[in-house]
């Protein structure tokens, strides 16, 4: 209790380690807007301290790859989500028996 | 890297807020019982911890609404839908809230076109097409000759009652975690501290909350709340390195109401049962995402690794020779249920067509992999899943539909992998669980009010719960009677000792004692339900790891500290998910009886479904102590006689 109340209007965050990287920004494209960070259910993003910037992803680990961030974006290319590695899923060219990931 | 809060930090302050519904949740369920609470002239308060506009498990879209039995073109009534619901669970289900998922469910369809969602094929995209109705432009999914799943546009919705909730005038409390139900008589049983006693069982008189970006502590009182918190997850998967996809739903909706409404002493039914997991991001693909037959995907035509046809079969293995049957009962079936079979426990009566078996595939000489083959299917089929359900799914839209057709994937050409049978895209362990498939959760009655006076429940946090069209639908109907409720409801004063005691147990976990992080915590209790609440269970096993998790609440809960008021909510969501799994194991120890609709297995007591245990056996709380009951599995009574008596103004005012 004491120590909080020494530090009440303190808190900081550090960047989760996760083994993923679920938001990648184009920051030519981002206006910094913060409409991401906004409509995100699970609130992974902080918005960047310097103004006009891309969002922080602080809790990466805890992304759950909806994609509302990405339809949220008023410029197209701005945020994508990037799927892991894991989850990457084969397709095969009917014609030819091409494969292609993606 | 280290990062300062961005956010304004207000953990010293907090904010009174009165009304008259208090709805905890604002995913589908929660933005429904808003609506129908205001417009019923209430005044109304929405907590939501994340955003209301796309949170919950169907913010971010829904492709199929089943159980509008209601609809112009459905072959059947809400009475035999509902039964078949019900018998297909071997009697453990709510016969309530799929009744009213029947009954109303073409209602909401109707109240959602009107705020602007999209129902209906109105830019003819799929003229002439074996699943679209022409006078309607309704389309349906899966039985085309009953009619009662329809495909809708469903990434159109939450922002659509979203909207609506505003225009409605509801007080929409984003970014806030609801942490307790306040009782009337201002005293709990403290099942976090070491002191238990209290006043369980008391009405409900309102919540308290906290800000999940300024840690703001909130005090609300209400005349009626509705809990519309989702379901307990994360009780046996969970991934500490990507804790967001450790299950199907958002990782957020754990089951905090449920915590909540154990705590203040309303009664759950069905607890005791959980299946062998189905979908984990972190064990298998993400939904849909990958060549399958079921759901999204019905019922796509698949090849094997050398391009040889996979055989469809109705429920008696019939052979299908066209795409068309596989939309169609078997010949003598009244309908069928779902698209794909039943996965957990297919009820003959109710199984609809799939491909064969793939062990029966394999003897037959068809190779591995298997691919979803959609350049074969009619083009209406192939534009209704590639396009229309995998474009308006929430998980599928952007992750799968825009993501594959950006990297060159052409419905038209290409096949698509298969990793997995049917629709789970991985195997999982016998003792990897999920609730899942109509799990257990609080009891209700015909008003969808809890045990507890002034407590609603709607959505998934109701037992045998199922899928938006039964949150929709139960969010509306317990938001009319909460709105009655509250009507002839004296507002109640909160008594401050209550809230300060919960205000206390927040705040300590900024003072714990280490840097003990709430994914150990949660990847711990999730190995003890592994070990302990397994598929084979007994009272000794069931009975350690109680006192496992227990052991877990004296000596490593304490130690749990956030560092900011995100954390703040993990490390709260944490200490929900660890009484949620107190909760499953009282709700073990209460059944001693194996029962195969229950998924539950007692090695203690093998045989199964004994007569006497064909029943709800119920839990809860009072004075610290877990009280068990039951209720018969027809406690219900008749359904439209029932229905209509605790009803007649919506009747009245819906002509339905």
């Amino acid at each position: 209790m004491t120590r909080r109340k020494a530090c009440a209007k303190k808190a900081y965050a550090i960047v989760d380690p996760a083994p993923a990287e679920p938001l990648r920004f184009d920051a030519d494209l981002c206006i910094g807007c913060n409409a991401c960070v906004d409509v995100c259910q699970v609130d992974i993003m902080v918005p960047n301290p310097e103004a006009g910037l891309p969002p922080i992803v602080l809790y990466p680990g805890e992304c759950w790859y909806d994609g509302s961030c990405v339809d949220a974006c008023p410029e197209p290319g701005a945020i994508s989500l990037n799927r892991l590695a894991k989850d990457r899923v084969r397709f095969k060219r009917k014609r030819t028996g091409a494969d292609f990931y993606v | 890297m280290i990062v300062e809060w961005p956010y304004p930090v207000e953990w010293d302050q907090t904010t009174s807020v009165s009304t008259d519904v208090l709805v905890l949740g604002g995913g589908i369920a929660g933005c429904w019982a808003a609506i129908a609470a205001a417009r019923r002239g209430a005044d109304v308060v929405l907590v939501e911890k994340g955003a209301t506009i796309r949170s919950g498990a169907g913010g971010s879209g829904c492709d199929h609404w089943e159980s509008a039995a209601t609809n112009p073109c459905s072959r059947i009534t809400p009475e035999e839908l509902t039964d078949a619901l019900i018998t297909s669970q071997g009697g453990y289900c709510n016969g309530i809230s799929h009744y009213v998922e029947c009954r109303e469910g073409y209602d909401r369809l109707l109240d959602l076109e009107r705020m602007g969602g999209k129902i209906r094929d109105a830019d003819d995209e799929f003229r002439g097409a074996e699943f679209r109705d022409e006078a309607t432009k309704l389309l349906f999914a899966y039985d085309y000759v009953n009619r009662f799943t329809l495909r809708v546009w469903g990434t159109t919705f939450k922002p659509a009652l979203h909207e609506e909730c505003k225009r409605l005038g509801v007080r929409i409390l984003d970014r806030t975690m609801a942490t307790s139900l306040l009782s009337k008589d201002g005293r709990q049983g403290e099942p976090e501290g070491g002191r238990q006693g209290g006043l369980q069982g008391s009405r409900v008189v309102g919540a308290t909350a906290v800000h999940t970006r300024t840690g703001r502590f909130l005090v609300i009182d209400a005349k009626a709340t509705i809990l519309c918190m989702s379901r307990p997850s994360r009780l046996w998967l969970f991934s500490p390195e990507l804790p967001g996809i450790s299950e199907f739903r958002p990782p957020q909706c754990n089951g905090d109401g449920h915590s909540m409404a154990w705590r203040a002493g309303a009664e759950f039914t069905m607890m005791e049962k959980s299946v062998q997991a189905e979908w984990s991001g972190t064990r298998s693909f993400p939904p849909y995402a990958t060549g399958n037959t079921h759901n999204t995907w019905y019922a796509c035509s698949m090849v094997d690794a050398e391009g040889r046809e996979i055989p469809w079969a109705d429920r008696d293995g019939n052979i299908l020779t066209t795409v068309s049957e596989r939309y169609r009962p078997a010949p003598g079936q009244r309908l069928y249920l779902k698209g794909g079979c039943e996965p957990d426990l297919p009820t003959y009566e109710f199984q609809g067509p799939d491909i064969l078996p793939v062990d029966e595939l394999l003897a037959q000489g068809y190779k591995l992999p298997l691919y979803a083959d959609l350049p074969s299917m009619p083009e209406h089929e192939r534009r209704a899943i590639w396009g229309l359900m995998v474009g308006e799914e929430g998980k599928t839209k952007i992750p799968v539909l825009q993501r594959y057709s950006a990297a060159g994937f052409d419905p038209d050409e290409d096949l698509l992998q298969s990793y997995g049978e049917g629709w789970r895209s991985a195997a999982f362990h016998p003792q990897e669980r999920q609730l899942f498939g109509y799990p257990g959760g609080l009891m209700n009655d015909w008003s969808l009010r809890t045990n507890l006076e002034g407590l609603y429940a709607a959505g998934d946090q109701l037992f045998a719960s199922n899928c938006h069209g039964h949150a929709a639908t139960t969010g509306h109907y317990a938001g009319r009677h909460a709105a009655d409720d509250a009507q002839s409801t004296a507002a109640a004063a909160v008594e401050n000792g209550q809230a300060e005691a919960e205000r206390s147990r927040v705040y300590s976990l900024l003072d714990g004692d280490s840097d003990a992080s709430w994914k150990e915590m949660n990847a711990t209790l999730a190995e003890v339900m592994q070990e302990h609440c397994g598929a084979a269970k007994s009272e000794e096993l069931l009975s350690s790891g109680l006192s496992k998790l227990q052991d877990l609440r004296q000596n490593k809960a304490p130690r749990l500290r956030a560092r900011n008021p995100h954390e703040l909510m993990r490390c709260l969501e944490v200490l929900n998910v660890l009484t949620n799994a107190e909760l499953v194991i009282h709700a073990c120890l209460a059944r001693k009886a194996s029962a195969e609709h229950l998924h539950f297995r007692r090695s203690d007591c093998p045989e199964m479904d004994p007569p006497e245990w064909q029943k709800f056996v119920t839990v809860r709380l009072e004075n610290g102590t877990v009280i068990e009951g039951e209720m018969p599995l027809d406690y219900y009574g008749p359904l439209p006689e029932s229905y209509e008596a605790h009803n007649e103004e919506y009747v009245g005012e819906s002509g339905s």
